[in-house]
Order: structure tokens, then sequence, then C-alpha cells
């Protein structure tokens, strides 16, 4: 486990109401005990992970939208083929790190990082690196599914198109490929050229990962994917999280402790724009070290 | 009612109910009046509505008397206004039809590049010049427009083709395009800018640069509105009068020569209204079954254009 920061005593203001985030879970688990972390997986220790190839490096990252500091000096290390999870309150900047590591941040006017962002040893925010190519990279699924008004073969093969694939059997190709492996080919085959906003809300999501999966990336980042799907569909992307971790590196960010314990191997903990605690997802549910820590995954506060 | 008002002062209870009872009763004729007033604004905008297409229908059913629809639609010749008679409508359909497709030639393509570059391009401080400069285009009167025609468009036309007459098609689709650029700008750009930023950044997040997204998912998402803009200005355009009238000449040709004179349905209404033909008369009754025809024209195009915008806003649910 990682120390990263000293924390004062949490003052009465800081433990807000007994709020649990919602349960999307069929699992039960009691509200105020640390939730049951999967055991269906191999888990490494903090040590073990460190010694691991580190696909994504956050060193000492800073951000600021206009004059208001999002993050603060934040150091993380992303290791390949593992799940991260980002947990922590509402407006801690879990968001605002994930869109770092994929320069989405770029798209919003007057904001400046500073620190290092490394993807395999490369600085990304080299005044070099083509934003282009690293998107593909690093692909990204958003808290809202926001499948194109086009049909779902056509929002499949709009990552592949723009990178130059034109024709058809290759696409075909990619198409069948990443919605297999989004578990939703089975679904759609035989309607692949209705409008994707046909689909049901969790198909939906999951037609977003295909499209995702289609520039073939390395890193996923996934920002809430489950949040606003039922119990069921976020159950089945949580599956999908644990079938793409063998071939990605995957950075989830999730309010849902229960799905960060079931999905994660690696499990950081943000409070206020400051990175608080990381460690192995079952360490740090089990025993964390920062007291705001333990009080946010027993649902004290957030 | 009277448990609303609430005075603020402690009054001996008898005064202050009775002065509740009477301002209660004041404000209920009050409600009442202004919501009168208000049906009277919506009706009155109604009943207009309805009695020109009366007035429209009555004036022109007597020239159909002694017209025939066919001869009306089918005649290819049309000089109302000196013998021999004919009332064939398709030279002044043909003309107007020339002005709107002449101008929407020029101003789709330029609007639409301005819309765009506005709302995925420009800078907000550019923005903030450009809309305005384009409000005070759509601001100025279009008499001044057929003016600018007259004076300094017609002579450049002459210029560089000698053959063209001095009052020509050419030089009113021209400046009625320019009439009808703020139109498709401003429309476009609004539903240009509706398009969720959601799925700029889908695109985005998957490598596209600004041109993919501009044209693979913010100008597709936001065609019908694109499209039902351009039909607007094309309604616009076809019923564009007094900068026509002055560029366009005044002699209805069945032509498809654009620096030929030609005359609009809109400009020969202004030629007849102008004049001193007797009311009553078949000649003067041409301009109700003209104006119907028009009429009936842009009605048509701003139904298909609302039918568009609204298949569009369901899209999006
Ligand atoms: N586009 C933005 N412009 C300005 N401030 C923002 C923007 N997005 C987020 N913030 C601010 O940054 C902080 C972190 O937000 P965010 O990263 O979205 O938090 P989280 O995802 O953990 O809920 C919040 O205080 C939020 O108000
Ligand atoms: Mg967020």
């Amino acid at each position: 486990m990682v120390k990263l920061k000293k924390l004062s005593e949490p003052t009465p203001e800081t433990l807000g109401p007994l709020v649990m985030s919602e349960m999307t879970s069929e699992r039960p688990t009691t509200s105020l005990a640390a939730p049951v972390v999967g055991t269906d997986r191999s888990s490494l220790s903090a040590d073990e992970m460190r010694n691991l190839r580190q696909k994504v490096s956050a060193q000492g990252v800073d951000f600021f939208y206009g004059s208001n500091q999002a993050l603060h000096n934040v150091s993380l290390d992303m290791p390949e083929n593992l799940v991260t999870a980002l947990i922590g309150p509402s407006g801690c900047g879990k968001s605002t790190f994930l869109r770092c590591l994929n320069r989405m941040n770029d798209m919003i006017d007057d904001t400046i990082v500073r620190g290092d962002i490394l993807l395999d040893g490369v600085d990304i925010y080299k005044s070099r690196t083509d934003v282009v190519e690293l998107r593909k990279r690093v692909g990204m699924v958003f808290q809202k599914s926001n499948p194109f008004p086009k049909s779902i073969y056509d929002n499949i093969a709009y990552g592949p198109r723009v990178a130059g694939v034109k024709q058809r059997g290759v696409l075909d190709e990619i198409v069948e490929k990443c919605l297999e492996q989004a578990a939703l080919w089975d679904e759609v085959k035989d309607r692949l050229n209705d409008s994707a906003l046909q689909l049901s809300g969790g198909q939906q999501q999951r037609l977003c990962i295909a499209r995702a999966l289609a520039t073939f990336p390395d890193v996923l980042l996934m920002d809430e994917p489950a949040s606003a799907l039922d119990p069921k569909s976020t159950a089945r992307i949580e599956d999908l999280i644990f079938e793409l971790k063998n071939s990605y590196t995957i950075v989830i960010v999730t309010h849902n402790m229960q799905q960060a314990a079931r999905v994660s191997d690696q499990t950081a903990f943000f409070y206020e724009g400051s990175l608080i605690e990381v460690g192995a997802t079952t360490e740090l549910f089990t025993r964390p070290t920062q007291q705001q820590t333990e009080e946010y995954i027993t649902g004290r506060f957030g | 009612m009277v448990s609303i008002a609430q005075p603020q002062s402690a009054e001996p209870q008898s005064a202050c109910s009775v002065r509740l009872v009477t301002s209660g009763a004041r404000r209920k004729v009050f409600e009442k009046l202004m919501h009168g007033l208000l049906m009277f604004c919506a009706v009155v905008s109604v009943i207009t509505t309805v009695g020109i297409v009366l007035v429209l229908l009555s004036q022109a059913l007597p020239f159909f008397g002694e017209v025939s629809l066919v001869e009306f639609f089918m005649g290819t010749e049309w000089t109302p206004l000196f013998k021999p008679q004919h009332f064939g409508i398709l030279p002044l359909i043909c003309g107007t039809m020339m002005v709107a497709a002449g101008s929407a030639a020029i101003a789709i393509p330029f609007g639409l590049g301005t819309a765009i570059y506005l709302s995925e391009y420009a800078k907000p401080v550019v923005r903030d010049v450009v809309k305005p400069a384009l409000e005070i285009l759509a601001g100025i009167p279009s008499v001044v427009f057929g003016y600018v025609a007259v004076v300094f468009i017609s002579p450049l036309i002459k210029d560089w083709f000698p053959s063209a007459a001095y009052f020509n098609a050419a030089n009113a689709c021209l400046v009625v395009g320019i009439m009808i650029l703020p139109m498709i700008v401003s429309l476009s750009e609004e539903v240009l800018r509706s398009v969720p930023r959601s799925l700029r950044e889908a695109a985005y997040a998957l490598g596209a640069t600004k041109l993919d997204v501009t044209c693979g998912v913010v100008v597709p998402a936001a065609l019908s509105g694109i499209v039902a803009s351009f039909l607007l200005a094309i309604s616009r355009a076809i019923g564009e009068t007094m900068a026509v009238t002055l560029a366009a000449g005044a002699t209805a040709h069945l032509t498809l020569n654009f620096f030929d004179s030609i005359q609009t349905m809109t400009a020969y209404i202004v030629e007849v209204s102008s004049g001193d033909i007797p009311t009553g008369s078949v000649e003067h009754s041409t301009i109700f079954a003209v104006g119907l025809t028009l009429f009936v024209m842009t009605l048509l195009i701003n139904i298909l254009a609302q039918w568009i915008l609204s298949r569009m806003r369901e899209e999006y649910e």
C-alpha cells in the first residue's frame, strides 16, 4: 500500500449522511461493511503490481480548469493488462484524470496540464505527440452511451474508416470481431444496418465499447460505463470488462465501490483532486491505510 | 383567490376581510380582462390569415371562370396586359424558379460553409463579430439590395457578358442569394451547434480529426435541420419582391438563360398593383390567381421544411 498523504481528522462536515452509492449489483452487500472482493481472480499484491510493466504512468500531474485546480500532484501507475479502478466522491477529479490520459481535455478551452503522463514510457503531452494516433491507442467509453445516429455497422466502422480502412471485407471482419468481443454480435448480427439508436441502453453502451475496440487500442478508459444502466446490463458490462482485461489495460471510473471491488485489480481513491491512496483492490478494500479511504469505502461519506 | 392575498398589517379582522374580498374581486376582473386581451391577439392573426386566403380564393375564382386551368398552367406565354392576351403562368413560374435556384446555388454553399465555420472552427471572438454582421445584412431593406443590383451589379455583368440584358436573372439571383444567406447561416449554425457534445467527443476519442468529426458526424447528424434551413431560405427567395422587381426586369420570358430579362410572380403582382389597370377586370384579377399559386408554392415548401425539422427532433429523443 502506498501512502501518499497524511490527512487531518475528518470534521463533522466531511461526514455526510450515510449514503451508499446505488446498488447496481445483484449480489447482496451489507451497507456498512467493506464490499466483498471478487475471489475468482488471482489477486496481486501491491508489490507484485509494482514489478509489472507499467502501461500508463502519471507523474506529478496537476490540472487546472482556468484558475480552478482540479488535480493536485497525482502520481499513479497503471500496470499492463490489469484493471485500475478510480473511486472517490463526485467532483473529486476522477473524470478529469481519466480524460488527461487520452488528452480529451485538450478540447476544453483554457485548461492547463502539468506533470508527465507516459504511455509505454513516452510522454503523451510532448509537443510532438500525434493526438489522433494517441486516441487510437487509448480508447474511451463515456458515462452516457453516445452512439452516432448511424447504423450499428457504421458506428463500429467509424474508427477504422477515419483511420483510412476502406475495403468492405476488412471492415466487415472488424465489425464482427469487435461486436463479438463486446458480447453484442448475437443480438445484432441480423440488423447491422438498423440505427444504433434503436438499441436498448445496455446494448448501446456495449456498442460504444465495441466501437472503441475497433481502433485496436492498447488501453481502454471507461468513465462510469454502467452508471446509467439497470443491474442486469451492469452485470453484463462487468463480465465484459473481465473478458477484455486479458488483452487491454483498463482504467475505469466508478462511484460504485462494489463494482470497483468486483472488476479491478488495483484501486485508486481520489478526494478533492488528490490521490489519497492506491493499492491492490483486495488490500485497499480490506485494509485501507487512510482514514478517509476507510470512511469512503464503508459508505460513511460520499 | 381570497386566501392568496395576505396583507402585511394587523388590522382588525372585519376591515381586513372586506379589503381582501374587494381586492380579490378586482383581481378576478383583471385576470379575465388579460385573458380576453391575449386571446384577442391570438385570434386576430388567425382571422387575418383566414381572411387573406378567402380574399385570394374569392378574387381568383372569377378569373378561373374566364381562363381555364389548362391554359393557366400549361400556356407558355404570359401577356395579360396586351393583345393578343395569353394567360400561361409558366414563364412567371420559370422566372421565379430561376431566381430561387440561382440564389440557392449561391447562398447554400456559402451559407453552409459559414455556418460550419462558425459552429465548429471559429473562436468565440470571431463568432461575436461575424454573427452581428450577418444580422445587419439580414436587416438591410430589400429595396436597397434591388438598387445595388441595378446600379452596381448590372453594369459589372454587362462588362463581363456584353450579350446580357441590362435587367437580368443573374443579377437578381446574386442579390437574392446575398439576402437569404444570413437566414441559412443562422438556422444551420443553430442546428449544427445543437448536435450533442457527446457525439463529437465520441468521434474525437476514436482518433478522428476535426474535419472527420465535422463532415462525418456533426453535419450528418444535423442534416435534416440543415436541409430545412435551405427550404425556408428558398421559400423566402420565392417570395422576395422588391429586389427582383428592380433587378430582373419586367418581361415574362420562358427561358433558362440567366442573362435574359425575366419576370417573377411577385414582380408581376407589383407591376399590376402599381399600374393603372382597373380593378374588377380580368387583367387585374390575374394578380389573385398568381398570388394564389405563389401562396400554395411557398406553403408547400414551408410544410416540407417543418416536417423535416420535426423528424429531426424525434431522432434526438
Ligand atoms: N469542463 C469543466 N470546466 C470547468 N470545471 C470543470 C469541468 N469539468 C469538471 N470540472 C470541475 O473539476 C472538478 C472535478 O470534476 P470531475 O473530474 O468531473 O469529477 P468526478 O468525475 O470525480 O465527479 C469539479 O470540481 C468540477 O466542477
Ligand atoms: Mg465524472
